[in-house]
């Protein structure tokens, strides 16, 4: 048993002519929130698509456990306990909050032609799952339509820890949300920490990901700019690397009415 | 409705927002405290609104309220006319049980998100595929029967088939049916009979046990029971008037109970929900959705095919017009049931209530006396009514809180 859940050695990847990702070097290790940084274009999403067994490295090594793996799709990913809640969440509006975390994986009771979705016991589920995560569910009955933006991740969240996730990818949760909901995510994946998960959090907001974070990678197009553990660097360091020192000025600013915001909050 | 919930889990998290730079274990292992006092009484604020919605947002809620009001509306203006004695409540269930079969299946199909146009025309092919072999080929009756089912049943899986394969629109895909169907059925009974009606099938229905389940009717020593005992008329010699309650009802009730038992009860209903939901996301998650819609466009042509047989041994004929615009009325029933054409949302209950008012208002009509012209004028109205009324209900349901 590695020290790290994931390792990645000098993964790269192409698309044809295109070099997506070039050496990367990443640990993760359980109980460890591991951001994932870098601007439009830098290549998070290969990153994590390859993490999460949509593409298979062009070269290098996956460590899963200590072991070399491949993935040959997502679902074996999943199997091996690496969960990612993409973007559109992969919930429907019209379905209930308990429908939705059981959608595929439903839990049944009885037998034969009689066996049936065990909907009071899967209520409760949900409800403790979602408790869990800070989130109170008033009525499982009710369609997720109705929930705002944070909670609908926070649902995606714990339907993906609930189903055994180990490493739990989040991509950009906090991309939509205004900062009260953010700050809602960001305790849930805080939650998700103290349960001993890894998760690995993309974003290109450093607001959101310094707090929170033990450990950052910064990709800056295709190429990792390096890990580093939080005692390592500052907000700031974070800042002026991701953005190369062009927009400091603009995001300082930025940084000022965030903490602004957060004094009178 | 921007409500209560939201300030309070608003005020909640503003709370505990501050230290968002240090979300340390302290404050996380503080949390679920602060949650448990301020849980309760958001709970009773919100339960109530909750509950007022939960009924507003049945997806049978217009269909019943739409029954009411047109059975009110009977037993004002017909009430006296002999809609509502044991001959009349038979002729109007009965029209409403042939409907509501078809509109069993149309629900559970629009609810994955699909249409199937070629019911009606898969009602005269199935009864064809039924009475030309029985009657022509000397089939017994109850294998031509099982006949008549597997090959529809084949046909709805080849529409499905098509409609994942290729990922077209099912409307056009079944619209295409819809012809191929119809023209099969008058092409191959000429080619076959030298006609296009099959009659004297109840010479070979006699005595067969299948054909016994579609044709015949049930109950019969309970009516004349209750023709003894006076509550239902019969003639002078005592026989009821209604010697029992058809098969074709018996078939539309226990395909509805079952049929809402597996939508909302079980694994595979929640399939279908989530396929007409967002079958990206169902498919994400692992939802088989292609093989959720080819076993309903299975299931359509199931009834279509039961519908042909209740007919057929009912009048002893099939005829290769039998079912023609019948999967209109099946939707415009599913949409009065409060279902969505554009998937994921609805309710068998619903549908078998939008067949129900369909049913009741195409015979009450002819009670009443009005000119029988004005059926579909009101049947138009109702379907843009229950549109109106679904869109609207849609949009509560979705609608986001912030």
């Amino acid at each position: 048993m590695s020290e790290f859940v994931i390792e990645l050695k000098n993964v790269s990847r192409y698309f044809g002519s295109v070099i997506a990702l070039k050496d990367i070097n990443m640990k993760v290790k359980l109980g460890e929130v591991h951001c994932l940084l870098g601007d439009n274009g830098a290549g998070k999403s290969t990153l994590i698509k390859t993490l999460a067994g949509v593409h298979a490295p062009s070269e290098g090594e996956y460590y899963l456990d200590g072991e070399p793996v491949v993935f040959k799709s997502p679902v074996q990913a999943l199997d091996a306990g690496i969960a990612t809640v993409y973007q559109d969440l992969a919930l429907v509006p019209l379905m209930s909050v308990t429908r939705n975390f059981f959608m595929g994986r439903e839990i049944t009771k009885g037998r034969g032609i009689f066996q049936r979705f065990d909907i009071e016991k899967a209520n409760q589920i949900a409800q403790a799952g979602m408790a869990e995560m800070g989130i109170h569910v008033r009525d499982p009955s009710q369609a997720i339509g109705t929930m705002s933006g944070g909670e609908k991740q926070c649902l995606a969240i714990a339907r993906a820890i609930h189903f055994g996730a180990k490493v739990l990818i989040l991509d950009e949760p906090t991309a939509a949300l205004g900062v009260k909901q953010s700050a809602n995510v960001l305790k849930v994946v805080a939650k998700a920490k103290a349960r001993g998960l890894a998760v690995i959090l993309i974003t290109h907001n450093v607001h959101h990901a310094y707090p929170i974070a033990d450990r950052f990678t910064l990709l800056n197009r295709g190429q990792s700019l390096g890990s580093f553990m939080k005692s390592e660097v500052s907000r700031e360091d974070v800042l002026e690397m991701m953005a190369g020192g062009q927009e400091l000025d603009e995001l300082t600013a930025e940084l000022e009415e965030f903490s602004r915001l957060d004094a009178t909050a | 409705m921007t409500n209560p919930t939201q300030s309070i889990q608003g005020s909640r998290s503003m709370d505990e927002v501050p230290k968002a730079d240090g979300v340390t274990k302290a404050d996380s292992a503080r949390k679920p405290d602060s949650m448990v006092n301020v849980a309760p009484a958001a709970d009773e604020r919100v339960r109530k609104v909750s509950a007022w919605k939960r009924m507003l947002h049945r997806p049978e809620l217009g269909a019943l309220s739409g029954a009411v009001l047109v059975f009110v509306f009977f037993f004002l203006t017909a009430g006296d006319s002999g809609m509502f004695a044991s001959d009349g409540i038979m002729n109007w269930t009965t029209v409403s049980a042939q409907l509501g079969l078809i509109a069993i299946s149309a629900c559970l199909l629009m609810i994955a998100g699909e249409f199937d146009l070629s019911i009606g025309s898969m009602i005269g092919f199935a009864g064809m595929m039924m009475t030309i072999p029985a009657v022509y080929w000397g089939w017994p009756v109850w294998l031509a029967i099982l006949f008549a089912f597997t090959g529809a049943m084949f046909i709805g899986y080849l529409i499905g088939y098509i409609v994942v394969k290729t990922g077209l629109p099912s409307f056009i895909v079944s619209l295409a049916f819809l012809f191929i169907l119809r023209g099969l059925t008058i092409a191959l009974s000429i080619l076959f009979t030298n006609r296009t009606i099959v009659s004297g099938v109840n010479n070979y229905s006699e005595g067969d046990w299948l054909a016994a389940a579609f044709g015949g009717t049930i109950g019969n020593g309970f009516f004349v029971w209750l023709a003894d005992m006076g509550i239902i008329s019969s003639y002078n010699d005592g026989t009821p008037i209604v010697t029992g309650v058809p098969m074709v009802i018996v078939w539309c009730f226990l395909l509805a109970v079952i049929s809402s038992w597996v939508l909302l009860r079980t694994k595979y209903g929640n399939w279908i929900f989530a396929t007409g939901g967002d079958s990206k996301a169902a498919r994400n998650v692992g939802v088989p959705v292609d093989k959720v819609k080819i076993s309903l466009f299975m299931f359509t042509a199931f009834t279509a095919t039961v519908y042909a047989a209740c007919q057929v041994f009912e009048f002893g004929s099939a005829s290769a017009d039998r079912g023609v615009l019948k999967e209109f009325e099946a939707i415009i029933a599913v949409v009065i049931g409060g279902a969505l054409l554009t998937g994921g949302y609805g309710s068998v209950i619903g549908a078998c209530l939008g067949a129900l008012i369909f049913g009741v208002v195409q015979m009450g009509i002819f009670f009443t006396g009005i000119d029988s012209d004005w059926f579909r004028v009101f049947l138009g109205s109702m379907l843009l009514i229950a549109v109106l009324f679904n869109n609207y209900i849609r949009k509560k349901v979705t609608e986001a809180k912030h």
